[in-house]
């Protein structure tokens, strides 16, 4: 399947000598450290690549001042790149003029924010069918839309109501819904639950998960939160220092960190929650018995440890018929020990 | 004598908070040397007193006042063949002039071949009310009906409905340019940088200064004192707008973006509705100041209740002044309260609306076509009795107080005034002018010299060297009770939330107030002389020091507080040595902002015996043979608010480093 975003060597310096950055191999080789000390140039996005599959949800995790945010400003041109390329179904947004752009934004990708960024004088109804009204939809059809995208996100009977009469999380529903209201093609999310206390963002988590088994629509969705990116996202991109460290699923990031930065930050993850059977499984010994049960290597390692222990024999794992290892009490006791 | 003691005592204050290690030694040898130069100008002072001082006869002019008035000659011969102003000035004073005497004929001045304006009292008063109850309420509605059926009931519906006049022109005139110019610095940081010195300078630019070049090009009368007004209330207009703009959260900017908005729609459906609040409170600003400048304006012949207030005051008529003054505090109160109230959001039930249109309608008619309607008459004449209630009062107070007022005023004239006056204007030119550099050398180093020198160089060039050091104690004396006042009162708001909550109200109704109306009461109480105007200064630029030290102080983060009580400090030492230090900037910013309030006042006391650079600009306006020295001495009193504007900024910024 083609790809909805595809996003090739992007860059983002701040700074009047930005293109000179970037024009020069030898400077986009230097550190950020180093190149602010010679230029006086941030590079917040340092050529970034990857691309994100139709209906997938992707998330971008990294600490504040990894250039997440800049990131997902520059995939709908809110920042303007400073090169590079962002293919989006199949047209290069770089190349839009101002026009083509609003009738992207309109119609195609919408953006919930981390502060909301509501508007205060209007109610929810008026916030939430503010995109269908800058684009001319008459009232009618508005009031419509808008109505089914409350009620999809759980707010019946707020309609009337002003942003301040609402709490964080009821506001950030608000925000949902006017990105949902478009019906755009792909939502971005940038630090959307950050501002929340911890109850209400796991009630905003389970709710973005329902949205999109429900919606389908492709989702990036930016966090600094390593757990919530594990729980969403169904790939994983880690940033630091505006580079890409590492792209993968929840299991690759934690069975197979590609450097100590990423060891350092899945340390505290719960490996059984996370790791499946093809991360800690082991060829067969000659000894084992090849008649245990059977699981599929994508099973995660919590779901299996019952299996595996009431199990007189190794749990061979299997995908189509093809025995690929075996995993016995001692490989699944490390996991959950290690835990411990 | 305080000119001696002040330097050599503040040098320890400052040192306390010092935060680099070797600041003290510094510190006390700057003290060292400032004692030596005040010890040096006593002594040159007590040797060549009197002599080299420039003095200038209040009739005598100079070379520059003669050429001035020539110019000015000149100008008022080619004001109809030279095409600059035939074909600029004279068409902007004439479309303002139409404007002007366009609203004049609708409530203030017979017109149309009638005897009476278009719109009569019953008319006026029933709009005012409709136009309260659609943007304010019942409550403002009905204070607003109060308010203007008071002026007719002073017997000054007239002059209120001049001055009324002239500030709904020069209102829409600033807001038809403020508040485009305004989004417009709210939206570009290039046209915000370019702007706001311009801003800063209109509005650190004393009141009076602009009025006299005004008439050259504009003549005196309603356009000169539109355009005067223009000036000095566009200002708050464009600023807060801008302000306005600008404080919008970016958040939600960024998400109109997001989704596609153009910027004429983030514009019109974000930037405006969300600045709307903010914006009307700049609307607010906007019409007090021109209230405010209307009533001023009236040295260039502007009508209203202003010229009733300077006649009395030239002939001490205090009476007559305070009815006046009055008249305009209602009309102040009344735009106040009516532009305040309009911030709050507000829905009007249809039949309020539409009934409230019929009455006004209805009323609109009645004071179009009968004369009662239209002439304010009415046998409960209660201006004469505030005359000569005032009258009374002054009277009595005159006679019966002289002892607590008049000992008041000779301690501060024998003890503070007049031994700066004495130093500053009876020592020779030269020996003043090197203590000011030096001592700005001292404050701020180099820079600050230059600008002391250069400014110095200047005021001997307008002849009116004299004069200029008579102000300038008088200006200093005022600015150390503002300062005296501010630090106490501050201090005390800052450390209680009461003591905030009942003065501030005050204090803010005190800043509404126009200039003028401060003159009345202690003209009443101390007759014309320099204290009266030095004591209504002090009114005048208290408010904005009070406030702003006592913000600074309540800044001071709590915790800090804390910590100095846990250690023991008691309410002295806390104030001394945590929250005054803390609050330096705002003690630096109030002194600043004190300067420049107090000299706005200076030409306004010349109207009650300040004499000197006030009394120069005043009969300027109404002599013309005086016309380039009173120019001159309004070049002067800016030269000096400059002067004094950099050294305490520069001072500041030594101090808070």
């Amino acid at each position: 399947m083609d790809p909805v975003i595809s996003v090739g060597n992007l860059w983002k310096v701040f700074g009047s000598n930005a293109s000179q950055v970037v024009a020069s191999d030898e400077l986009k080789s230097l550190s950020r450290q180093e190149l602010m000390d010679r230029t006086g140039a941030v590079a917040a996005v340092r050529g970034v690549d990857f691309d994100v599959a139709p209906g997938e949800m992707f998330v971008v995790m990294g600490l504040s001042g990894s250039g997440k945010s800049t990131l997902v400003r520059c995939l709908t041109r809110l920042v303007e790149p400073t090169a590079g390329t962002i293919m989006f179904e199949g047209e290069d947004i770089l190349e839009a003029d101002a026009k083509r752009l609003r009738d992207l934004r309109r119609n195609k990708f919408s953006m919930v924010f981390q502060h909301f960024g509501l508007l205060p004088h209007r109610t929810v109804a008026d916030n939430v069918g503010y995109g269908l009204e800058i684009r001319g939809v008459p009232r009618a059809k508005r009031g419509e839309r808008s109505q089914e995208v409350i009620d999809l996100v759980g707010l019946t009977g707020y309609e009337k109501s002003y942003p301040d009469q609402l709490s964080g999380g009821m506001q950030q529903r608000v925000g949902l819904a006017r990105a949902l209201a478009g019906d755009p093609d792909v939502l971005f999310f940038d630090e959307p639950f950050s501002a929340l206390d911890p109850l209400i963002r796991r009630d905003m988590q389970s709710e973005v998960i329902r949205l999109h088994r429900e919606v389908g629509k492709t989702m990036v969705f930016i966090t600094h939160d390593l757990s919530e990116a594990l729980k969403l996202g169904d790939r994983i991109l880690i940033m630091r220092d505006g580079q890409v460290v590492q792209v993968g699923t929840g299991d690759e990031l934690v069975g197979a960190p590609a450097d100590d930065y990423v060891r350092d930050f899945v340390k505290d993850v719960p490996r059984s929650h996370v790791l499946t059977l093809k991360w800690i499984m082991r060829p067969p010994r000659p000894e084992d018995e090849l008649d245990g049960p059977e699981l599929p290597p994508e099973t995660v390692v919590r779901e299996a440890v019952r299996s595996v222990l009431s199990a007189d024999k190794p749990v061979k794992v299997v995908r189509d018929g093809e025995l690929l290892g075996v995993v016995a009490d001692e490989e699944i006791l490390g996991v959950v020990a290690g835990e411990a | 004598m305080v000119a001696v003691a002040e330097p050599q005592q503040a040098p320890p204050q400052v040192s306390q908070p010092g935060p680099q290690q070797g600041s003290r030694p510094i510190y006390r040898s700057k003290a060292l040397i400032a004692g030596g130069i005040v010890l040096a100008w006593l002594v040159l002072w007590l040797v060549f007193r009197n002599v080299g001082t420039l003095s200038l006869d209040a009739s005598a002019l100079t070379p520059l006042h003669r050429w001035i008035n020539s110019v000015n000659d000149a100008v008022g011969a080619s004001r109809n063949s030279n095409p600059l102003f035939l074909y600029f000035f004279n068409e902007i004073r004439f479309v303002i002039d139409e404007f002007v005497t366009f609203v004049q004929a609708l409530i203030a001045q017979p017109s149309f071949g009638r005897p009476v304006p278009v719109i009569g009292w019953l008319g006026v008063v029933a709009i005012a009310g409709f136009v309260s109850l659609v943007v304010a309420g019942w409550r403002v509605a009905l204070l607003a009906v109060a308010g203007f059926v008071f002026l007719g009931l002073q017997g000054l519906w007239q002059e209120s409905m001049d001055t009324l006049s002239l500030t709904l022109a020069a209102v829409v005139i600033s807001l038809l340019f403020g508040i485009p110019l305004g989004v417009w610095a709210g939206l570009s940081d290039r046209a915000h940088r370019v702007i706001t010195p311009v801003l800063d300078f209109m509005q650190t630019m004393p009141t009076f200064v602009y009025l006299a070049p005004l008439t050259l090009f504009f003549l005196i009368g309603p356009a000169s004192a539109t355009i005067a007004t223009l000036i000095y209330a566009a200002p708050p207009a464009i600023r807060i707008t801008a302000h306005a703009i600008r404080s919008v959260p970016h958040n939600t900017v960024e998400a109109s973006e997001s989704l596609g908005a153009t910027w004429q729609q983030t514009l019109v459906k974000v930037l405006l509705p969300s600045a709307r609040k903010t914006i009307v409170l700049g609307i607010n600003q906007t019409i007090m100041a021109a209230l405010s400048m209307v009533t001023i304006a009236a040295l260039i012949d502007a009508p209203g209740l202003g010229k009733t207030v300077v006649k009395a005051l030239q002939t001490l008529d205090v009476g007559t002044a305070f009815n006046a003054g009055l008249a305009i505090v209602v009309l102040a109160i009344v735009l106040d309260r009516v532009t305040t109230a309009a911030t709050e959001r507000r829905k009007l039930p249809r039949w309020a609306m539409f009934g409230g249109l019929g009455v006004t309608g209805v009323a609109v008619y009645l004071s179009y076509t009968y004369l009662w309607a239209a002439e304010f008459q009415s046998d409960v004449e209660i201006g004469s009795s505030i005359r000569q209630g005032a009258t009374a009062v002054t009277e009595w107070v005159q006679d019966s107080l002289p002892v607590i007022t008049g000992g008041f005023k000779d301690f501060v004239t024998l003890a503070l005034i007049n031994p700066l006056q004495a130093l500053l204007a009876e020592s020779p030119w030269f020996v003043v002018a090197l203590v000011i550099v030096a001592f700005s050398f001292l404050i701020g180093g180099l820079r600050p010299a230059v600008v002391s020198a250069v400014c110095l160089g200047l005021l001997v060039a307008t002849g009116l060297w004299q004069d200029s050091m008579i102000t300038l104690a008088s200006t200093l004396v005022a600015t150390i009770l503002v300062m005296v006042l501010g630090v106490v009162v501050g201090v005390w708001m800052g450390r209680s939330r009461r003591a905030d909550r009942v003065i501030r109200p005050v204090l803010d109704a005190g800043q509404v107030m126009p200039a003028f109306v401060y003159l009345v009461p202690f003209l009443a109480l101390f007759s014309a002389s320099r204290f009266t105007a030095i004591i209504a200064a002090v009114v005048f630029a208290a408010p904005v020091a009070i406030k702003i030290i006592a913000d600074g102080v309540r800044a001071v983060s709590p915790a800090t507080v804390e910590a100095a009580t846990a250690l023991g400090s008691s309410s002295w030492q806390t104030i001394v040595k945590v929250q005054l230090p803390m609050a330096r900037r705002a003690l630096t910013l109030a002194a600043n902002q004190g300067l420049i309030y107090v000299l706005s006042m200076v030409v306004v006391g010349g109207l009650v015996g300040a004499g000197a650079l006030g009394y120069d600009v005043v009969a300027g306006f109404s002599q013309g043979q005086l016309y380039g020295k009173g120019l001159a001495a309004g070049v002067a009193i800016v030269v000096l608010g400059v002067m004094l504007d950099r050294l305490t900024q520069a001072a500041a910024k030594r101090w808070t480093n």
